[in-house]
């Protein structure tokens, strides 16, 4: 199906795919924001991600057409990298663009019912535009090839991200003290970021990724080159959540509009942990990372105190959508304790599931948009006897709390006993204990969900049968189907996750 | 050592400054206070890189002289500095001199002014957001807020509670 | 409000506005071949927009540039610059290739000037019509700060 729907688009576009791809919500963006009818910048929105989706299939087929990963390098302007800007995308690059712009067309499709109940009119194309932006920044993170533009596309999208998660003020003024300490917390990391970059300026003199590797092999030992590694480690930490970095994610991902919680838990963390893997196993190489500085130490225990920790603080969530932003901190432990095994099969069972972690957390917060639409609260009590009124909304809900918990059949439980399979085939099966203790606590918190939704009597029964409307429900249950799908025959997306790990153990410095 | 540490007299600074920004961004309650330290931090790293980019006894990165008439064949106004322009890009890169005088590198200062816009975008969206936060509790003091924000949460858990008494008392199907 | 006191501030900045916008148009052409360029101007000709308002008031400057106008601006600003990259890549070369623009022989400058002008007035229009949104956005706002307040 990849490779019909990339035949269909004529050659002399595929050329320019990855360009294209940015491109798109590029400009659409602020035409979007010169609309004075909402409505039209959705419709707008909806092109943009949807060409910035074909653009991914095609770069998809592209990097398959070959064996073992083709690269495809897109000199912007015509200058040859290292002094020009580069895109360049690998099989890495291509998955997390297929998981962005995947989501984001989705995100866009269903997002004008939550839009209007949530957004007053006059601002609504402006919203969409900065929707827009950010989802421009995220496609530029995954398809960039120089640090410095890396930085740039980063800020972009998270300054889109500020604005939208303040604009849930409309609703709960608890959005702007959020979006504040979300501002200064990701300012702070993408200037540590900035630093770290500057250390590795300052001794290779070269800002392009491929440029940078081949360089720092020759450098050796150098306290610069360490120094940097630890700012661009924290920086990106920040923006990924990752464990005790991560206060500004529950408040900004509980107050800000549910369209935007879904997006930015679907996509978001993912990108900076892209940016995190690419510098630790590209740029730094594997020698460097994993030997000389002992990160294994670092990154692992990280991983599993997130994956204990938040699972525990999600258990004592009242409200449904902070129980699941702590949950999403959780399962980027999980990510990160496979990228820490630094084996072909630990790093590909974290990207397997930080796919699979968009699927679910997309269609989780996806069915509470739909869920916040009719019934307004997100507290655990107004979710009783959502089951009976709402029975379609809530079992695509249940599919993907199901799949969040690693059932059977179940995209969650694929990547599971793939994280868990790498594990054991490291030699660390103590921390097989840790992966099953966790899942026990997600038990612990979903099922508290569950149990309410599906077996206590609805508070207000004159509601009865209020489902989400179309809009919502079909993309919805798009990704409660990929969820099943994934579980039941996931060979397509464990595929991508290998063939990423793969390319990034063959060395970056290709 | 006191040659060590002068000879180093801009990292000393930057490190100050930087040190500063942080901790008044982490430490300050008032809210303007912490973007001002956060203002502070950027610009020491804009510095940090400015300070990357000079070369003892370089001059501004704009092409003079020999270097104008010299190994661009045509030494034609605009075009000729439109050549340079790649003669300029691949020199930094390279390190090498095939020129005949000394330039600081202008990758950092263009990257700086990129960083700059990022700054001031960072800077109107937190004060922009600043505003909304005193409008909607009337300061900007970040523990005032807190406090307000806290009771609230207070009030809602024993709403909370409360409920799930008299759902459990009404037993549940 | 009596505002005899503002006289000479009222005086000499009408005298300098037009100086300071003219600077900015200097700096922008400037920008072609020399140190100068869009951004800097951008700034110039909003410092110039923004000092009217502080010393004329922002409801003249408001009447005089619209708020849609400069939001409009800022926008425009950035799809010129856009689609000088995509009329690079219509006339077949990479995304911003200057020298693909007129689809002239190798070695031909045309199409650099051409670039480099057309995206530099992009960068003019978007950086002075943010910057005096953003000015307005925040001035425009009516102040609820009580004087005991501060």
């Amino acid at each position: 199906m990849i490779d019909l729907i990339a035949s269909l688009v004529p050659s002399s576009i595929a050329v320019h795919a990855p360009i294209l791809l940015v491109l798109a919500p590029m400009i659409l963006a602020p035409v979007a924001a010169l609309m004075p009818n909402g409505r039209i910048a959705w419709l707008l929105s909806i092109l943009a991600t949807g060409t910035s989706l074909v653009m991914a299939i095609v770069l998809l087929s592209q990097v398959r057409s070959i064996d073992g990963g083709a690269i495809i390098s897109y000199h912007i302007g015509g200058w040859a990298p290292p002094a020009g800007i580069e895109f360049r995308i690998d099989a890495l690059n291509s998955m997390i663009l297929l998981l962005i712009t995947g989501i984001g067309f989705l995100a866009s499709v269903f997002c004008w019912p939550s839009v209007v109940a949530e957004i007053r009119e006059a601002k609504r194309a402006m919203f969409m535009a900065a929707f827009l932006i950010c989802f421009m920044g995220l496609c530029g993170v995954a398809s960039t090839g120089d640090a410095f533009n890396l930085f740039v596309f980063l800020e972009l999208s998270s300054l889109a991200t500020y604005v939208l998660v303040a604009l849930g003020s409309s609703r709960d003024r608890r959005a702007l003290p959020a979006a504040i300490n979300y501002l200064l917390m990701g300012t702070i990391g993408a200037s540590f970021f900035v630093v770290g970059v500057g250390f590795l300026y300052a001794v290779t003199g070269t800002l392009n990724m491929a440029d940078l590797a081949v360089r720092l092999q020759d450098v050796g030992d150098n306290k610069a080159v360490l120094a940097g590694y630890a700012f661009i480690l924290v920086g990106l930490g920040i923006k990924a959540a990752m464990f005790p970095l991560h206060q500004w994610l529950p408040n900004a991902y509980a107050y800000s509009p549910s369209f935007i919680t879904m997006f930015l838990a679907a996509t978001a963390t993912k990108v900076a942990i892209y940016a995190m893997v690419r510098f630790l196993f590209t740029v730094f190489g594997l020698d460097f990372t994993f030997e000389g500085s002992s990160l294994i130490w670092i990154l692992m225990p990280m991983g599993i105190a997130a994956m204990i920790a938040c699972s525990f603080q999600a258990a004592f969530q009242t409200d449904v959508r902070r129980t699941l932003a702590y949950s999403s901190v959780a399962q980027v432990g999980y990510m990160l304790l496979g990228i820490s095994l630094a084996t072909t099969a630990g790093v590909s069972a974290g990207l397997f599931h930080m796919l699979n972690h968009a699927l679910m957390k997309g269609a989780l917060f996806m069915a509470i948009a739909g869920i916040v639409l009719t019934y307004k609260g997100t507290s655990l009590n107004d979710f009783r006897g959502l089951g009976r009124s709402a029975p379609w909304t809530m079992t695509a809900f249940a599919i993907a709390a199901l799949s969040l918990i690693g059932v059977p059949l179940t995209a969650g439980f694929q990547s599971k006993y793939a994280l868990v399979d790498a594990l054991f085939e490291s030699g660390w099966s103590w921390a097989v204990a840790v992966v099953m203790f966790s899942s026990l606590l997600a038990v612990v918190y979903m099922g508290r969900i569950l149990e309410a939704a599906f077996f206590r009597a609805p508070i207000n029964p004159n509601k009865k049968h209020k489902e989400a409307p179309l809009v919502i429900l079909i993309p919805l249950w798009i990704l409660a189907l990929a969820n099943i799908w994934v579980g039941v025959q996931g060979g397509f997306v464990s595929g991508l996750a290998n063939d990423a790990a793969a390319s990034l153990f063959i060395g970056g410095a290709r | 050592m006191l040659e060590f540490i002068l000879e180093r007299g801009n990292y000393w600074a930057i490190i100050g400054l930087m040190m500063i920004g942080l901790y008044i961004a982490f430490a300050a309650t008032n809210l303007i206070k912490r973007l001002v330290g956060l203002g502070l931090f950027q610009t020491s790293i804009i510095l940090f890189y400015i300070s990357l980019s000079r070369i003892d006894g370089g001059t501004a990165p704009i092409l003079y002289g020999a270097d104008l008439e010299s190994g661009h064949g045509d030494s034609e106004g605009v075009e000729a500095v439109a050549e340079a322009g790649h003669g300029v890009a691949d020199a930094a890169h390279s390190g090498a001199g095939e020129l005949v005088n000394i330039y600081s590198n202008p990758l950092p200062h263009v990257l700086m002014l990129t960083a700059i816009v990022v700054g001031v975008a960072t800077l109107a969206v937190g004060l922009a957001i600043v505003v909304r936060i005193r409008e909607a509790y009337g300061t900007v003091e970040s523990d005032e807020v807190q406090e307000m924000d806290l009771s609230v949460a207070l009030a809602e858990a024993v709403d909370e509670v409360g409920e799930t008494q008299a759902a459990s008392g009404a037993g549940a199907i | 409000m009596n505002s005899d006191h503002h006289v000479i501030l009222r005086v000499v900045s009408k005298a300098l506005i037009p100086v300071i916008a003219l600077f900015g148009f200097y700096v922008q052409f400037h920008g072609d071949f020399g140190p100068g360029g869009g951004f800097q101007a951008g700034v110039i000709m909003a410092v110039a927009i923004i000092l009217y308002s502080l010393i004329f008031g922002i409801a003249a400057a408001m009447r005089a540039i619209t708020p849609g106008f400069v939001r409009g601006l800022a926008a425009l600003g950035f799809l010129l610059f856009a689609g000088v990259g995509v009329w690079a890549l219509i006339q077949g070369g990479d995304y911003l290739d200057y020298d693909a623009l007129l689809g002239e022989e190798p070695g031909g400058h045309h199409g650099q000037h051409l670039g480099i002008m057309l995206v530099e007035l992009g960068v003019l229009f978007a950086v002075s019509g943010s910057l005096v949104s953003i000015f307005y956005a925040f001035a425009g706002r009516v102040s609820e700060i009580r004087d005991e307040d501060w």
